[in-house]
């Protein structure tokens, strides 16, 4: 089975090129699952549905997204292989700046839009500058000059990854994404091999349910602001 | 050349590094070193650095000195293989009912080529194809050379969408910066040596082709349709190395349409235009004609196109007229209609 992992800042439109790329592939209706992983609540079930897409749904809840998809990550690596799929895509959202839910050996796509500011992509950190390709979408809807400027500034943080353009609507891009995605390898387990960045560090008085405010209840792992007066 | 940027980086004070590549400042600021010492060299500056703030990004101090020195090796101007491309050809594939298309069209740069045919008919089609670079593996079965050669997945892959630029009706600017600054940027990301001059151009040139002028000082969200196509036509012309240039249907309000598009073939642009207004389409110098998603067939503009061409600009002119008067707060009469003089 191949495996794909997707990653990307909230409503960046990863399902729709999720849907987009599995069009691209051209492969048997089943044959391509996906698993979502989501915080609270998530809608995107019902269009992979709709799609005729398999696709389980997982809530990290009060856990921190990213070490809920790495600890969730081979049980979903073996739920695909028991389902028979020939490719299993995963989807991670509400991520914080700090997150990059890669494996080394895997392959992986970070989604971003193009409306979400020219900046952005030098702010998002590991989860852009670890990826192997880039899709950029919305990019219908902005001038040719913005465009290119999302560009350089993606550059300027990955500067080995594709670039790719899509439109999550008329799925112009999704072609050559799809064609660059048939070289990911094939995999039955994901056992012992490693993510491509340390998920963000958290064993706090916070992390297991504290909710008072003051030094007296800060307790493990805490990083202080330095505030100097004016 | 990223050994070259690690002895600069090891020997020369940091300020006059970033004298020198301005665009150092960006690395810096996406890895929060802005405030190192600008007297010492980089590598000597890091030491005062914690170690645990450069983790943050997944760096050491050698990663750091070797980040830096591959950013400036990447935003080092090269040579661009786009600015070889001097012609794409298209070769036909076939239509919805799997019928052959006959066509083998190339297309220079500098020509003008319009695309006409019914919503749904295959136009999208015919410019994802270019786009992609089709190589007989698209629905189409369409292949696209480029300068007359076939081009392997990695070629492909390598134009990263860089190799079209687009132009429709729906785009919109969405940064908040003025027309100036925005220029600015744009020339930036270019790595242009000559900012001042280029952006001068632009500015000068997008208010020549809009109908109503706009300043420097404008911001570019506040800029009308036609200003803002009329801007984004000069920027394009100018800024952007994209060889390929695809217009969708841009309305005639508020900018000299055959005007920008002759600006964009004299910058040896290759263009596609999709259009249905006679004036854009005629202008052209061929249009391909879509029919039940294939290339029905290639028009060559006649001569006596082109000369109906004079009496479809008169009546855009008028339509022109009519507007300005309205704008004007004038009232319409039968004469305004009429060829003035």
């Amino acid at each position: 089975m191949k495996l794909i992992t997707v990653a990307g800042p909230p409503s960046s439109g990863k399902t729709s090129v999720i849907l987009r790329l599995i069009e691209g592939m051209n492969r048997p209706q089943g044959s391509i699952g996906v698993v979502k992983f989501d915080c609270l609540t998530s809608f995107d079930n019902l269009s992979y549905a709709e799609a005729g897409i398999p696709v389980h749904t997982g809530f990290s809840g009060k856990v921190c997204p990213d070490h809920f998809f790495v600890s969730n990550i081979e049980d979903a690596v073996q739920w695909g292989v028991q389902s028979g799929f020939e490719v299993l895509i995963t989807e991670s959202a509400g991520l914080c700046n700090r997150c990059s839910p890669y494996i080394k050996g895997i392959l992986s796509v970070c989604v971003i839009d193009n409306l979400s500011g020219v900046n952005t992509p030098r702010k998002i950190g590991p989860m852009l500058k670890y990826a192997d390709i880039v899709v950029v979408t919305k990019g219908d809807i902005v001038s040719q000059a913005e465009r290119e400027v999302f560009a350089f500034n993606i550059r300027q943080v990955n500067s080995a990854g594709k670039l790719i353009f899509l439109n999550g609507i008329t799925g112009q891009g999704a072609f050559i994404l799809a064609k660059y995605l048939q070289q990911a390898g094939e995999i039955l387990s994901l056992r012992d091999t490693r993510l491509r960045f340390t998920t963000p560090a958290a064993i706090c008085s916070y992390c297991t349910g504290e909710i008072k405010i003051g030094e007296p209840y800060q307790m493990g792992m805490m990083k202080k602001m330095e505030f100097k007066s004016l | 050349m990223t050994a070259d940027f690690l002895s600069i980086l090891t020997s020369r004070p940091l300020a006059e590094v970033l004298r020198e590549y301005p665009i150092g400042w960006d690395f810096l600021a996406n890895y929060r070193l802005h405030s190192l010492g600008p007297e010492l060299s980089f590598s000597q500056a890091l030491l005062e650095v914690e170690e645990e703030a450069l983790a943050e990004f997944g760096l050491d101090r050698l990663g750091a000195l070797e980040s830096f020195a591959e950013f400036l090796e990447q935003f080092t101007p090269k040579e661009n293989p786009l600015a070889e491309v001097k012609s794409i050809t298209i070769i036909g594939g076939w239509n919805k009912a799997k019928s052959p298309e006959a066509v083998s069209l190339t297309i220079s740069a500098g020509e003008i080529i319009s695309i006409v045919g019914p919503t749904g008919s295959g136009k999208s089609r015919l410019l994802n194809d270019i786009e992609c670079l089709a190589q007989g593996d698209t629905l189409t079965g369409r292949r696209i050379l480029v300068n007359g050669a076939e081009l392997d997945d990695l070629q492909r892959f390598e134009m990263e969408g860089k190799l079209v630029a687009q132009l429709s009706q729906n785009m919109n600017f969405v940064m908040d910066l003025t027309v100036c600054e925005f220029l600015e940027m744009h020339a930036k990301c270019r790595l242009t040596p000559n900012v001042g001059e280029v952006t001068a151009t632009c500015f000068q040139c997008a208010n020549e082709l809009a109908g109503e002028k706009f300043s420097e000082d404008t911001l570019v969200t506040q800029l009308s349709g036609g200003q803002s196509r009329a801007l984004m036509i000069a920027d394009t012309a100018f800024m952007s190395e994209s060889p390929i240039i695809l217009i969708d249907e841009i309305e005639n309000a508020g900018i000299n349409r055959r005007q920008a598009i002759g600006l964009l073939a004299k910058r040896e642009k290759i263009i596609l235009v999709s259009t249905h207004d006679p004036l854009l389409a005629l202008s052209a110098d061929k249009r391909i004609v879509i029919q039940n998603g294939g290339i029905a067939k290639v028009i060559e503009i006649s001569e006596a196109e082109k000369e109906s061409l004079g009496i479809i600009e008169d009546l855009d002119n008028t339509m022109q007229r009519l507007r300005t008067a309205l704008r004007a707060g004038e009232v319409i009469s039968m004469r305004d209609l009429e060829e003035p003089g």
